[in-house]
């Protein structure tokens, strides 16, 4: 066990206590409430009538663009972290480079932001 | 048995189980959610080995936004379950050839990266006594530009396709524009007409 590991020992206690609450109240709840099901109790309930239809349904495809272009936007944050790490520690010249590395790149994803924008991608109808 | 390994076994287990769950869950769903489970452990088993950035990148980046899109994909399927199981045992020989193959690559593959004395390196990057995160923002805008100016790249050509692929605008639909709307002054959207009687207007 290392200084390093032991930064972690906390979060490990915090999911070990959330694993054995949570067990805690599942089978609390199965051993200690009453539980008489019938099939109208259990049924989908409907406001008053019979259900119309399943409820899962489909998902417009729009939610799917909008996930895609989430998690580009998720990648492209993910490349900034090391950089805002390791920018201010490089020695002079490697570190201007880099800044302008990054800028380069970011340029690019900017070119497909305005291309999104301009054709709408992120208006809802 | 120390700490590390009892969280190293406890992580794999969970992550074993998890992996097993997303191919035998009855509900795609639930798959869907075993499979965050198993993103989570891997994130842990990252941690134990000290590259925290691949576990921090694995929670934001796989559970943060792949596995919503996988929610997504499973519910735009529109699942019939009875027929999603039916061609099971037809696909099933498929399936082992190509889980075998790959198991083959795997265990090629690490026992040539564990031969070369991978593990010495490992030790070594240790030592500097730098995070994770930092050695690679050392190399990877540096050495690594011409890569990372291609991951840029990537992400464009990514985005440009699913905008490509997936925006269909409706016809007809009003949308507000709020320059056109502050643009209105009484001259353009006024106008006093003398009607005669009887005849109304015609525009």
């Amino acid at each position: 066990m290392n200084a390093f590991l032991l930064q972690y020992l906390p979060i490990l206690v915090f999911l070990a206590v959330a694993v054995v609450l949570g067990a805690l109240f599942i089978v609390g709840a199965w051993a200690l409430a009453p539980k008489h099901p019938d099939p109208e109790k259990i049924s989908a309930y409907e406001c008053g009538f019979n259900a119309f239809e399943d409820a899962r349904m489909k998902f417009d495809v729009r939610f799917y663009l909008v996930a895609i272009l989430f998690i580009i936007f998720d990648l492209e944050v993910a490349f900034l972290f090391p950089w805002a790490v390791s920018l201010m520690k490089l020695p002079h010249a490697t570190g201007l480079f880099a800044f302008w590395s990054m800028l380069g790149f970011l340029g690019v994803l900017t070119v497909g932001f305005i291309y999104e924008w301009k054709k709408g991608a992120l208006e809802w109808e | 048995m120390d700490l590390q390994a009892i969280a190293f076994y406890t992580l794999a287990a969970i992550m074993l189980a998890a992996a097993g769950l997303v191919v035998t869950a009855r509900n795609p769903v639930h798959s869907v959610l075993f499979l965050i489970l198993a993103f989570f452990s891997g994130a842990g088993l990252f941690v134990l080995l000290g590259a925290e950035f691949l576990a921090m990148l694995l929670i934001v980046v796989y559970v943060g936004a792949v596995a919503v899109l996988f929610l997504f994909v499973v519910m735009m399927l529109d699942v019939d379950f009875v027929s999603l199981r039916s061609g099971f045992a037809q696909y099933m020989p498929v399936g082992l050839v190509v889980s075998g193959l790959l198991l083959v690559e795997m265990v090629m593959v690490s026992g040539a990266v564990a031969s070369s004395g991978a593990a010495a390196k490992v030790k070594a990057a240790a030592v500097t006594g730098r995070s994770n995160i930092e050695e690679i923002g050392r190399v990877l805008y540096t050495d690594y530009v011409y890569f990372f100016q291609a991951a840029g790249l990537v992400l464009l050509v990514a985005m440009i396709g699913a905008i490509v692929l997936t925006l269909r605008h409706k016809p007809g639909v009003r949308r507000q524009n709020i320059a056109d709307q502050t643009a209105r002054t009484r001259k353009s959207g006024l106008s006093i007409v003398k009607v005669a009687t009887g005849e109304g207007i015609s525009e």
